[in-house]
């Protein structure tokens, strides 16, 4: 339960906000989806926007992150312009990654944000080596990893677990426990499905924490950075969180019930932190209108400038497959 | 100018590396305390101490993924797979990660990265120790493939790699190790590009990497019985030097590629698929190839040895195409 007299207003409303921001973003994809105008993948972080928006209160801007196919979220809450990322779900040249990438392959170097990577467990190692470069170069820095529970039974997962803590890097693993591997049950997949007990195997610290909680999970991811930060050692931090929606777009959902959707549906972490805030005095309905028509604004600003942004010339198609002039080392 | 090993040359190019620049660093598996599986680090982490020549883990796909982030990172990593083998367990970082970074973030990263591996059979070490694959990296756009087959190179190319902005594998063939050549440490090799190392006018032999030596003897021992050979060494795979292949062919009017990696899908093929492609008028016959046969390369000595191509099948190729009209 939220405790107002703790927890600062105006950081609070943040957090909702940033919370609402993920939502709504994702949701208008979803409506362009089905319009047509985005296509491929498009895996939604809906329900688990407090991982994404309580981690990355812990973050500084000198910290690194690398996420996965799923980080709609994780790149809002890291600061990325919604622009450039609805642009980028369109495919067009003003988006993040030049409309390459689409949904699963967000990048901003400028906001150390080191992109979407869309095999599962795939970014872990690189985590690990970004997290090397800064402690060979002397910079106290920390590179955070998202990944799903589905990667935590990937041989990347234990290899990178254990480097990292072999080599005393500051690493936060982030696991956002979402409960399947796509279809699969975590209790059908893993023999130990308590996450956060298999950190133990390679001596790292580790938690667990309620991934409805955007509160909690800032909290836990504060204590998880700190203690980065202060021992240089890498960290595991399993949140607990549910997906509302499919996999991706669209998927039958054979592997789960709907009253199990509804029954977590009933922890929406934006609803009940807008519950407490109400409660609390922190969020009228006042507040809560300006806010919704703001974030509502900016939804519909990331949409008209992907919508006007331009296709990338066909002729810039082999243009940085390297370094050199295009075409030069393409055969 | 002096002689030295392939293995010589290439410790010199990492001590030489690591001297110059201090970005630069070492990992792999037993390439500190051990000095390398095939020695070529041997010495260094006394030299240069265990932050810049790291032992890992048995954990491929980790410690090159590691690499990768390090190089996005401001590093200049070298990583060294022990074996082409055991970089089947690091595919998955090499080609969705290493290839395809710089594109997919619309040119915002590059990974200056540098992955050194022996590739190749011929030591008796039967079907798992013996692949070559360096035909299946050069199919990925992104990364760049190249098989030093002299003790220059060996040396050279591994500097030139390093200044590159994007990733670099290297095919070391554990043949070669024990080769002696001339080495100067001035010499500074191109990256890439193909160079012809022995020339003559009636068959073009190309080849690369450890068949390059095998190549060199034949076209000795077809000088005694009068043909011509000229041996192209392709040096890189990717990017292929295609217009020194077609420039040898228009001269020569024939083609024998020479390949240790299986027939079927091999870079033998992508080679002859270009001179069909582009140099189909100049032939006076069909390019022969002599490749790897069809086998999980076997442990004993006579079965190997026919697995693989040798001075005598190179020659019986040669000698084969030399005579057709």
């Amino acid at each position: 339960m939220l405790d107002a007299s703790a927890l600062d207003r105006a950081h609070a409303l943040t957090l909702w906000r940033e919370m609402l921001r993920i939502r709504r973003f994702e949701e208008e994809a979803v409506e362009l989806y089905s319009r047509g105008a985005i296509r491929g993948f498009l895996h939604l972080s809906i329900g688990e926007e407090a991982v994404a928006v309580g981690a990355m209160q812990a973050l500084a801007p000198e910290d690194a992150i690398v996420s996965t196919y799923r980080e709609h979220g994780h790149a809002l809450a890291r600061g990325m312009p919604a622009q450039a990322l609805m642009a980028e779900l369109y495919g067009k040249a003003n988006g993040c990654s030049r409309g390459r990438g689409g949904s699963m392959h967000f990048f901003d170097v400028g906001r150390r944000f080191y992109g979407g990577y869309a095999i599962v467990g795939g970014g872990l190692p690189i985590a690990v080596g970004l997290a090397l470069a800064d402690v060979l170069q002397d910079r106290r820095r920390v590179t955070a990893c998202f990944f799903g529970d589905g990667a935590v039974a990937e041989g990347e997962f234990h290899e990178s677990m254990n480097l990292a803590a072999l080599w005393r890097l500051p690493v936060l693993f982030l696991c956002e426990n979402n409960l399947y591997a796509m279809g699969t049950a975590l209790e059908r997949h893993q023999s130990q499905p308590d996450i956060a007990r298999k950190a133990a195997a390679y001596d790292v610290p580790s938690a667990a924490v309620d991934g409805m909680d955007v509160v909690a999970v800032e909290a836990a991811a504060r204590r998880a950075v700190d203690a980065v930060r202060a021992d240089g050692r890498p960290y595991l931090l399993e949140a607990r969180t549910y997906r509302f929606r499919a996999h991706s777009m669209y998927d039958p959902e054979l592997y789960r019930t709907k009253a199990e959707v509804e029954q977590w549906k009933r922890r929406d972490p934006i609803v009940t932190f807008a519950a407490q805030l109400a409660t609390s005095g922190v969020l009228d309905a006042g507040e809560r209108a300006r806010i919704e028509a703001a974030v509502g604004a900016e939804v519909d600003a990331a949409v008209a400038f992907a919508e006007l942004g331009a296709w990338e010339p066909v002729e810039d198609l082999t243009r940085d497959v390297y370094a050199a002039a295009a075409g030069e080392r393409t055969r | 100018m002096t002689r030295v090993t392939y293995r010589e040359a290439v410790r010199a190019a990492l001590r030489r590396a690591l001297a110059d620049d201090v970005r630069v660093f070492l990992m792999g598996e037993d390439v500190g305390r051990y000095g390398g599986a095939y020695a070529c680090s041997h010495g260094l982490l006394d030299e240069f101490g265990p932050a810049r020549v790291r032992d890992t883990p048995l954990s491929e796909s980790t410690f090159v993924g590691a690499g990768i982030g390090a190089a996005l990172g401001g590093m200049r990593p070298i990583v060294e797979v022990m074996t082409v083998n055991f970089s089947l367990l690091a595919l998955d970082q090499i080609v969705n990660n290493a290839a395809t970074l710089r594109h997919m973030s619309g040119g915002q990263l590059g990974v200056p990265l540098v992955v050194r591996m022996a590739t190749g059979a011929g030591r008796q070490v039967a079907a798992q120790h013996s692949h070559s694959f360096e035909g299946w990296y050069a199919h990925i756009p992104g990364i760049t493939v190249v098989a030093p087959g002299t003790v220059e190179d060996a040396y050279g190319m591994l500097l030139a790699a390093l200044a590159e902005p994007d990733p670099v594998f290297i095919f070391e063939h554990a043949g070669l190790y024990p080769m002696e050549g001339d080495f100067d440490e001035d010499a500074r090799p191109p990256l890439h590009g193909a160079c012809v190392r022995r020339a003559g006018s009636d068959v073009s032999v190309i080849t690369f990497g450890g068949s390059l030596p095998k190549a060199l003897a034949a076209a000795d021992a077809l000088a005694t019985e009068g043909v011509s050979a000229e041996v192209i060494d392709l040096r890189a795979l990717r990017p292929l030097d295609t217009a020194t292949v077609l420039a040898s062919i228009a001269k020569t009017r024939r083609a024998v590629v020479v390949d240790e990696a299986w027939r079927s899908g091999s870079f033998a093929a992508e080679v002859c698929a270009r001179i069909a492609e582009e140099g189909f008028y100049d032939l006076d016959a069909p390019p022969v190839r002599v490749c790897g046969a069809e086998v999980p390369i076997p442990y004993p000595k006579h079965l190997e040895d026919a697995a693989l191509p040798q001075l005598a099948t190179i020659v019986a190729a040669v000698r084969g195409i030399a005579q057709r009209r």
